[in-house]
Parts: structure tokens; sequence; C-alpha cells
């Protein structure tokens, strides 16, 4: 791009425009909008994991102060189901198990947790009174919580007996058992990824308005993708066309995936206001977020490597249950079949491949994207394999991973599931993170941690993920519903300001920043002069949201599209002004020059004609400069990376800390450094989270037992170490989008894990310990080494 | 109703509230200080934290009543006009946040912190934060953040 | 939360009048348990009387040898108290690892004693420091003050005043915190006084208790290896998902060595 390095330009650490308001505490969260006659829901849920609803009385809730209106299933029974986003088939053709999910149980409760009844009041306070005067007539029936014995239970859904969702295949089966057959060496491992609660800090939100007048409706919600939450409650829930529904998602409080989702609440807040006439807010409590936002993670899996004798990985075979919970969420049927299955290749040689997934539905929240979304399972199973296979084989797992690398020269690679990777340099990062790991001098630091009683470890991972998605091409192949591209507007306003519209929602990641850097640095015009404006469908065309690290991939790529076509059209206008030819013209620094002259004409110039169009040959050229671009990849990013974490474990109370963490990631072009290792080191924490404390844990009556920070152990300042992020000084851009960039928003929560329980293991190897599942708690370390010593 | 007399922001503050109003809903519903946020509902997340007679307390956990007489400063009243206190001028320096939630009470957490510590290392920044949650950041860039805003407050 | 009227007396005698006034009335202290027990609605008071308007009650003074702390100082208060960090400094630093800095800055020892929760750290300061809790109508003696799960044996309506701390030749707290709340999983309180050695436990049982065999041996020979790691037999030791019953008793006692060595 033409221009003199600038301080708010591509690969600058600008800092954040947004700040200004979130540390002065002028945010603007959904809570924090008070509608005039703001009325207040209250949501009735299930406390039983599995029972029929008999009846429901809401006679004396009716009656109860300040009590507005009272809804269960049969006041809205004209709604459809939330819709899941994505069908799976299964292994013989046939399509997947797809019971409704009603907004409200109809006649059966199916999680702790399952929305029964809402009570609108005029304060919170008095919904929630007069909801312990609902009398709700429950018949339990056995609730099952774990997926092997869910197999052979009766179904939750009449219409997927014992409970499979689907059961579905990727891969070449033949092809993988001959390359068992051939094997020198076969590594078996059992493992289990947690089930996590994302935990945004900011709860769920949502206020419902109705204007009766036009009969529009406005939602207000703490969403990622505003757009999507229209379509999909207008056409799949509301039968309201998406002209008569607006959504609204101001600042929103983190999402990490659990805000992608279309919920009841949405739907809640919306028919009531209409039946109402009044706006209506639902605010969750934590309590509750832990019973109704989706949960992440959650599957059970074999896996088998076979190498050969050199240690060249042959095949790869893995059987994995993966739980859905009660009902699928909107994403939930594409996490462990294409965002999984598809990444098992990881950044290896590995020529056969085969997946078995079966989904399986289970008394519990349901369970959908949370940060990563199945390329954390996938990485962590292959990391953790070769890990285990280098201990059996006795290489080094550094070395054991180099060896079977995808190398530079074998780029585009494609994998044996589905994936053609367009670029890569692992060996590069790979040797960063070694280096500023000092793993060389590793052995020395375990001798002198021994001295002190301690039991140090060193972990390797690396991983790759497939962001920035998607191709639409490919999505509808796989069985989605819904498109993969992003839409961007770039409107060059009368005075030259920019006002940039974006369908990538920022919650967290800075696109307020990193957009206007990206507008400023293609169109010559300074940062501040550039606004972004997203999260409003009256405002912004369309857009498909923020998730799966896709937001400079996708959204940043349909505002460079955007930014040319700006710029081909004051091509025309600067021609005009200057009575040349627009052929004759270059754009550099912000004005549009005539070449080998030193006439030009401002893009300021140019925007006021554009408006001021007083001698325009409006044959040819129309009034106004306001282009808006769709960008549709043509193929997934892959970024890649290494992470090597150093721990030590004291082993009489099973504490494990960690001393050292190095993260090497290639994410292609860097737009702004700060703001990548930031989202880096978030990811990190939340996968350290994974791998030490986190764990959603259900009892057999499918009662959540960690349904509150009580409970469920959040990272902490003091669990933490200060990371060291670090991006390859050998990049490898994108072939494919416009910036070069792969994004950056779930990588540290991909690598970590596996890197982290690597290096438990590695700390606890003198016990011949050889797995430990997530969490490793103290209490569980412990547990391990006592069991190893018996 | 009975009332509550305060003073919030430096502002004298009479209001009638019901027993149960907690002071963050004081704060929030009544006077329209949302820059007080609400993240659990265990006294845990700290995204409530405000200053009460100087100290910093979870405004999720103290009655409006308990209250009374109290001086009351929020993050709308930590600096004055357009000015940034130094803390909110590190957070931003160091990309101390990200989508912003926990970072009023993160800050009023800090500034008191450094009351307490006034040149604090990283482990005791780290300790003393652990009554603030934060699921965007890392907390590396907090903890830079933290102990950069507490040179600058001595500097000033 | 169900509304309730609040009161804030300035006497002792308008509190126990206003506890008298309802049978539903409960004592406020600072609030930092009680206020989410009624967020949850675990309970349904008509009144809270706020003991915070009785300024004489948090003040934390030396009475010869023993170091007397009003029921309603802060653990903040408590941990920088000057005197006490000089002449009790492992019960300073107990104050200063409950809660976080919010919490100490709200939370009172009486509060926290009433409570009794088996997580709470002053439980096993009292007892281990053979404390005495003054109420308005008598002196209880620590032993006989905790009677199980959030049990005391405090009488409907008896409010403590204060709490009276002997001063031992040298003592220390150690607690192992719950990932996710940061309260006792288990802690272990060793009080070394001339005439023999308390240990008291707290987090691991319903209630606080004391170990009778580890005293013994360490008022024989304080040394931390004269613990024996694994004594505490399991039963009746608090098991979930933390913590099995085994593993707290396997804590119990790397805590106990620890403290021993800690002790100042």
């Amino acid at each position: 791009m033409n221009h003199q390095p600038s301080l708010t330009g591509i690969g600058a650490s600008v800092r954040r425009t947004e700040d200004m308001r979130f540390i002065r505490g002028k945010g603007r969260y959904t809570d924090d909008i008070a509608l005039a006659g703001q009325t207040y829901a209250y949501v009735l849920r299930s406390t039983h994991a599995h029972a029929a609803v008999r009846s429901i009385g809401t006679a004396a809730a009716k009656k109860a102060p300040g009590v507005l209106l009272v809804l269960t299933s049969a006041d809205i029974s004209t709604l459809g189901g939330l819709p899941c986003g994505w069908l799976i088939h299964n292994k013989d053709g046939s399509p997947m198990k797809e019971p409704k999910h009603p907004v409200l149980a109809e006649g059966k409760v199916r999680h702790v947790g399952d929305p029964v009844a809402v009570v609108v009041a005029e304060t919170y306070a008095q919904a929630r009174d007069a909801a312990e005067l609902i009398d709700i007539d429950y018949t339990q029936i056995p609730a099952v919580v774990d997926m092997a014995k869910a197999l052979n239970s009766p179904g939750i859904h009449e219409a997927a007996p014992n409970n499979v969702c689907f059961d579905w295949q990727l891969g070449d089966e033949a092809a993988t058992n001959a390359a068992f057959s051939k094997a020198a060496h076969v590594t078996k491992l059992d493992l289990v990824n947690n089930r996590l609660a994302p935990n945004a800090i900011e709860p769920r939100c949502c206020i419902g308005d109705f204007n009766s007048a036009t009969g529009e409706h406005t939602i207000y919600t703490s969403n990622q993708n505003p757009h999507v939450i229209r379509l999909l409650a207008g056409a799949f829930v509301l039968a309201t066309p998406e002209h008569k529904i607006r959504v609204v998602a101001p600042d929103v409080g983190g999402g990490f995936g659990s805000k992608i989702y279309l919920y009841a609440e949405e739907i809640i807040v919306t028919v009531a206001a209409q039946k109402l006439g009044r706006p209506v807010k639902w605010n969750s409590d934590r309590s509750e977020a832990f019973l109704s936002d989706a949960q992440g993670r959650d599957h059970k899996t074999t896996a088998e490597l076979a190498l050969d004798k050199d240690g060249k990985f042959l095949g790869l075979r893995v059987n994995t249950l993966a739980n859905m919970g009660a009902y699928l969420s909107t994403f939930s049927t594409a996490i462990p079949t294409y965002l999984h299955g598809t990444l098992l290749a990881g950044n290896y040689t590995t020529p056969a491949i085969y997946v078995n997934v079966k989904a399986v539905f289970t008394n519990t929240v349901p369970v959908d994207a949370y940060r990563g979304a199945g390329r954390p399972e996938a990485t962590f199973l292959l990391e953790r394999i070769i890990d285990l296979a280098a201990i059996e084989t006795k290489r080094d797992p550094a070395e054991l991973r180099r060896l079977n690398f995808i190398k530079p020269n074998q780029f585009p690679y494609q994998t044996p599931v589905a994936l053609t990777y367009d670029t890569g340099n692992y060996d590069a990062t790979l040797d960063m993170a070694l280096k500023a790991a000092d793993y060389k001098n590793f052995p020395a630091r375990k001798t002198e941690a021994k001295k002190h009683g301690k039991l140090r470890g060193i972990g390797i991972a690396t991983y790759i993920e497939a962001c920035g998605i998607a191709p639409s091409n490919i999505m509808g192949a796989l069985g989605a519903r819904a498109g993969g591209y992003e839409c961007g507007t770039i409107r060059v306003n009368p005075t030259g300001s920019v006002t940039v519209l974006t369908g990538s929602h920022s919650h967290g990641q800075g696109h307020e920043t990193t957009f206007a850097q990206l507008v400023s640095d293609k169109l010559g015009i300074p940062f501040e002069q550039i606004e972004i404006v997203h999260g409003d469908t009256a405002k912004v065309p369309f857009g498909m949201g923020t998730y799966g690290s896709r937001s400079l991939a996708v959204g940043g790529s349909a505002l460079v599209n955007a930014a040319d076509k700006i710029i081909a059209k004051g091509k025309k206008i600067a021609a005009h002004m200057l009575e040349v030819s627009d052929q004759d013209l270059v754009f550099e620094n912000g004005a549009f020059k005539v070449a080998g002259t030193d006439k030009q004409k401002t893009l300021g110039e140019v925007a006021f004609q554009a408006y001021v169009p007083h001698n325009f040959p409006l044959e040819t050229l129309e009034p106004g400069l306001d282009e808006t671009a769709y960008y549709d990849p043509k193929n997934f990013t892959y970024p890649a990376g290494c992470y090597i974490c150093e721990v030590e474990i004291d082993p009489q109370t099973g504490v494990t800390k960690i001393v050292n963490f190095c993260a090497a990631d290639d994410f292609g072009k860097i737009i702004n450094p700060m703001i990548v290792e930031g989202q880096v080191q978030g990811g990190l924490a939340q996968g350290i989270g994974q791998a030490l404390l986190e764990h959603c844990i259900y009892n057999e009556d499918g009662q959540l037992v960690t349904g509150s920070y009580m409970d469920y152990a959040m990272p902490r300042a003091d669990d933490l170490p200060m990371y060291n992020v670090m991006l390859t000084d050998k990049p490898t851009p994108c072939t494919h989008n416009p910036l070069g960039v792969k994004g950056c928003g779930e990588a540290g929560a991909i690598g970590s894990p596996p890197a982290v329980i690597n290096a438990v293991v590695n700390a606890l190897s003198e016990y011949g310990i050889t797995h430990i599942d997530m969490p490793a708690t103290p209490q569980a370390v412990w547990r391990a080494i006592q069991n190893a010593k018996q | 109703m009975p009332q509550v007399n305060l003073t919030v922001n430096g502002k004298a503050v009479t209001i009638e509230i019901e027993g149960r109003t907690l002071l963050v809903q004081l704060l929030r519903e009544k006077l329209g200080l949302t820059g007080t946020h609400v993240g659990c509902d265990t006294s845990q997340c700290g995204a409530c934290v405000v200053h009460m007679n100087g100290v910093s307390v979870k405004s999720c956990t103290v009655l409006a009543h308990q209250a009374e007489d109290a001086d009351v400063t929020t993050i709308e009243g930590l600096a004055s006009g357009a000015d940034l206190h130094p803390m909110q001028a590190a957070f931003r320096e160091h990309h101390g946040l990200q989508c912003g939630f926990c970072t009023p009470g993160m800050i009023m957490s800090a500034v008191d912190l450094v009351r307490r510590h006034p040149n604090p290392d990283e482990q005791t920044v780290r300790d003393e934060l652990d009554g603030n949650l934060c699921r965007c950041t890392g907390y590396a860039n907090i903890v830079k953040a933290v102990m950069a805003g507490a040179k600058a407050m001595a500097a000033n | 939360m169900y509304d309730f009227q609040y009161q804030r007396p300035a006497t002792i005698l308008d509190v126990q009048k206003a506890l008298a006034s309802s049978p539903e009335a409960m004592l406020l202290a600072g609030g930092q348990t009680l206020i989410p027990t009624l967020k949850m609605r675990l309970r349904k008071p008509s009144l809270l009387v706020d003991l915070s308007g009785l300024r004489a009650f948090n003040e934390i003074q030396a009475i010869g040898e023993k170091i007397a702390i009003g029921a309603m100082a802060t653990h903040a208060a408590v941990a920088a108290n000057p005197n006490l960090k000089k002449r009790l400094p492992a019960l300073a630093d107990l104050a200063a690892g409950i809660g976080d800095a919010q919490v100490r800055h709200r939370g009172t020892i009486g509060g926290s004693i009433a409570n009794a929760d088996p997580a709470a750290d002053y439980p096993a300061a009292v007892v281990a420091l053979n404390a005495d809790i003054i109420t308005d109508k008598r002196t209880i003696a620590a032993d006989r003050f905790f009677k199980g799960l959030f049990e005391t044996a405090l009488e409907p309506g008896e409010i403590i005043t204060n709490v009276h701390f002997k001063k031992p030749e040298v003592a220390a707290y150690i607690k192992f915190p719950n990932p996710a709340s940061r309260f006792a999983l288990v802690g272990v309180f060793v009080a070394k006084f001339k005439d023999g050695v308390r240990v008291a436990v707290t987090g691991a049982a319903p209630s606080v208790f004391r170990v009778p065999s580890w005293e013994e041996a360490l008022s024989a020979s304080f040394d931390p290896y004269v613990i024996d790691v694994d004594t505490v037999p399991t039963e009746g030791l608090n098991s979930d998902i933390h913590a099995s019953s085994d593993y707290r008793a396997h804590l119990l006692g790397v805590l106990a060595r620890r403290a021993v060595t800690a002790c100042r």
C-alpha cells in the first residue's frame, strides 16, 4: 500500500479507540439501556434434569403485585422452535435427528435450567417474587448425563432413540486400517475433553421493544452476530420478515462463542413486548448463565496413532462421543464434525486418517462453540497422542513433531480430511519456541527443582486451526444453512470523514481500532477521522458476525474490497474534476494524482464533489461516495504455531504452577501487534483454565454441581504467569485474502491445553504416569501420584 | 419507603429505596451510573467494585442502606472532567482491557490496591486482584497496567 | 432477595430491642456472607439489624496478656493493625488471607465466627488460640463455641461483642484454598503456648476441630516431623468435587507440618 510508515496504519500498536469509553465507565452494554416504560422478565427454569410437566398453575402469580404478564408454552404455541444451523449426515447418508427445541418447555423438561414459564412485572424483584407462586406439577424421569450410558437409555427425545443425534464419519477407513496393519508401533489413548462454561463476564441480557404503529420489533441483545439473530428469529421462530425486526448488539462484554446463538430469552422478550405494548428486559444472573448459556467441549475420545519404525506417522484413527446436551444449539452439530474431524491432520503429513463421531443427547445444558470450537478438541487429542507416542518410542517430542511436519515446500497441502492448507512454516515457530523456552537446558532446571522437592516438567504443543470461517460453497456442501461471507461498507462523508459499517461485531477484539487502521492505511485518511459502526441491523447492511477468528480475514477483507471500490469510484470523480481520463490517475497517500504531474485531488475534495455534483455527467457518473462489498473467502485461513509450557508440581499437595509459557504464532500479516498479543494472552488464559482449573460437573441426577463461582474455578490473576507471546519472524501470509491475515482470536485456547498437560505428564513421568485428564487440579495430580505409587 | 442519604461522586444524594436494594442497584438503576457492572451473584467477579469511604467494596454485596452517610466513588467519579486518572490511562496504554466489562471494577480495585501497596511488585498485584475476574485479557496486561499506574500515581 | 426492613441502632440496647421486635429479625455485621445468602433467597428475614452503628465494637486493643478484638472489626483492620502484627502476627496474616480485598474491607470477625462456615478461616484461630467469645450475655470458651455445620453455642438473639485471644509463644496458619471459591479447602492453625500446643483445623469437616495426637506430639517436641502426615482418619471429613476426604486428610498433615515450620 502506498504510504509512508504511519503511527496509526497497518503494523502499528495503536492504542484502542474503544478504551476511552470503557475506562471511564461510559460503555453501553445491554443492561445499561433503560427504555421508557421498561418492564422486567424473570424466566422460571426447571429444577429437574428430566421430567414430564403435568400442569403449570399460574393463577396466583398473575395476581401478584406488579405482575403484567405470565407466559407458558401454551401462550406461544404458534412459534417455531429454536433452529439448528448445520445439518449433519450420518454414515449411511441419512440426516441427523433434529428434535424441536421449544422456546418454553412443551410438556417435558430436559435439563436443569430448561425455561418453563416467564413472568413479566414492573420490577425484576416483583417478577422473581411472583415466579415463586407458579405451581408446576412435575413427574420426574430418570436423567442421563453420561454419554456412554445415554446410548443405552431411552431417548430424551422421541425422535432420537438411544439418544444418538448423528453417527458421522470422515476420512478413508480402509486406507487407515491398512496403515495400522503395517505399523511398527501403535499408540492408543483414551481421553476426555472437559466440559466448560464460557463465562463472559457480562451475563447475557436482552430487551424486546415493539412499535405498534409500524409493527417493528427491536431486539437489543448481548450478541456476537445481530444479523444472524434477526434471520434466525424472524424466519424460523417468529415468522416475521426481516424488515420488521431490528437487532441491536451494543457494547458486549465478551462472547467466546456463547453469544453467537439464538436463545429462548431473545424470543421471549420480543413476544412479551408485543403482547404488553411495553419494552421487556431480561437480564441473566450468573447462576442462570451456568444453566442457560451454551457450554463448550465435552468429548470422550479414543485415539490411535500408527507409526513406522522411523517415527513417521502412518495413520490416525479417532472415535469420539460428543455431548450435544439436551437440545441442538445453533451451531452445535458443526463443532465435533467439520471443526474437529477436519483438523485431525494437524501440522503433520499423516497420510491416512479416519474419524467417527457419535453425537449424543443428554440431560445437560446444550453444548456449542466455545473459543476454538472443535479445533481445541482435535489439537488436544493429536498433541497428547504424539507425546505419548514419543514416550513409547523413546523419541524427543520436539523431534518427533519435526519429523512429521508438513514442510514449507509442500504447500498447498491437501490433507486426508478435506482441508487444503495454503501456506505455513511449522519448523520456524517450533524453533522459535524451543529457543525462547531454553528447551535444551531443561534437564538442568529439572534437577535443580528436584533439590527443592518439586517436579518440573516441560510440554510442547503445535497447533493448526482453520479460521476465517468460511467459504460459503464449502460450508454449503457440508450442510451449513448459512453463508460464510462478510459485508462491509465504507462511506466517505461530504467533508472527508469516513464512516465504516461492518458486519463483524466487536466485543473485546478491538475492531474499532484495527479496522480504522486498515481503512486509514488503505485510503490515506487520518485514523481519527474514521468511525467504525457495528452491531445494528438498521445501520449495517448485512453481516455474519464474529466467531471463528474471522473478523479481520473475512470482515477486514470485505473492507479492503469496499475501499478498492471507493478508490475506483473516486478516480472517476477525480478524472472528471481534473479533466483527465481515470486511466491516467494513481491513488497515493489519500490523493488522486495525474501520473508524472503535480496535478491532484485529495479524497476529501473528491468526496465533497461527490455530494455536490453540480456539473457531473450524470449519465456516466453517479453522485455519492459510498461503497459496499461482500467478501466470501476462497478457503479457510490456517494460523499455526508452537506453544511450550514449563511447570513445577508440588508432589505433596498436587499443586501445579506454570513457571514459563512461550507461545510462537504465525498469523500471517499483522495489523495491530498489541491487540494480537492481547488476543493470544486471553486465549492462553482460557486454555490454561481448561487444563488446570475449569470443569462443568453434573451429578447423576443432572444437577450442575459447578453452578457458580463457588465451585466453577475461573482463572484469576494469581493462577496465571506472565506469558512470553511471540509472533514468528518468518510469517507466511495467507495466500488468498487481500490482507494476508489469518486470525488470532482462538489460537491461545487451542494450543495451550495440550502444552500444559504435556508438561504436567512430563513432570510426573518419574512415577510412570503417561496421561492425566483435564483439569489437572491439585487433587487430580495428587491422586495420579498415589495411584502410580501403588 | 425508607430513605437513604449518601454522597456519590461528590454529590449529595437522598433517595427512597426498599430495604433489599443493593448499593449497585442504587447506583445503576436510581442514579444511572451504569459504569459499575454486575457479573456474578456470589461476590467474586468484582465488576461492581466501587470505593466507599475511601476503600474498595463490592457494591453487589453492600445494601444501599449500609451506605447511609457514606462517601461513594464510582468509575465515573474517579477522574475530574476530561482528564483520565493515571490508572485509567495506564489500562489503555498497556492494553489492560478488551471487552471492557470488568474494567471499571478492575480499575477501582487497582486504585485501592495502590493505596495499600504504593509500589507493588507483580506477585502483589496478582494476589491483590483475586477479587476481580477478567475473561478476556489473561491478566498479563492488567498486571502491567496496574504496576505502571502505581508509578504514575506516585509521580502525580 | 425478599424484601425486609433495615435498622442501624446506635446502642446495644436498641439492637437487642430491634432484634426482639420480630421473630424473623436477623443481625447484619459486614454482610459478606449474609447478603449473598439473601440474594440466593435462602433466608427470608423480616428485619436486618445492622451492628455497624455500634462505634466501640470495632476496636482492637491489648488487655494484659490478651488481645481483644471487637466483633465489628473488619478483616482488613485486623490484618493491618500494627499492635496485632507485632504481638500476634499469625492472626493478622490469617485475616489478610480471608476472601479478597473487598471482602476484607467489609467482613467482620464477629460475623465470621457467628456464621461458623465450615470453610471459614477465623474458627481455626479462635480454637487454636483458645479464645474467649464475649457476648452481650456471657463469655464462651472457644472449645465450647463451635457446635457443627453453621452451628454455634450462641442462643437466639445473643450478640458477640468481642473476641479475646490469648497470646501464644509462636503460631501460624496455613490454608489450602479451594481453587474456585478460595475459601479454605483445609486450613491448619498451630499455636504453641507455654503449657502446650494447640492445633485447629478448618475446612476439613462440618466444623472446626482439634487434633489431639498432633498436639501431644508437638507439645513434646515442636518439630514438623513429629507430625505423621496421614494420621487424621478420613471418616467424618468433608468430601466434595474439589477434595475427597482422603485428599483432605493428607493435606492436613502437609499443612500442619508447614504451619509448624512457619511459626513465628
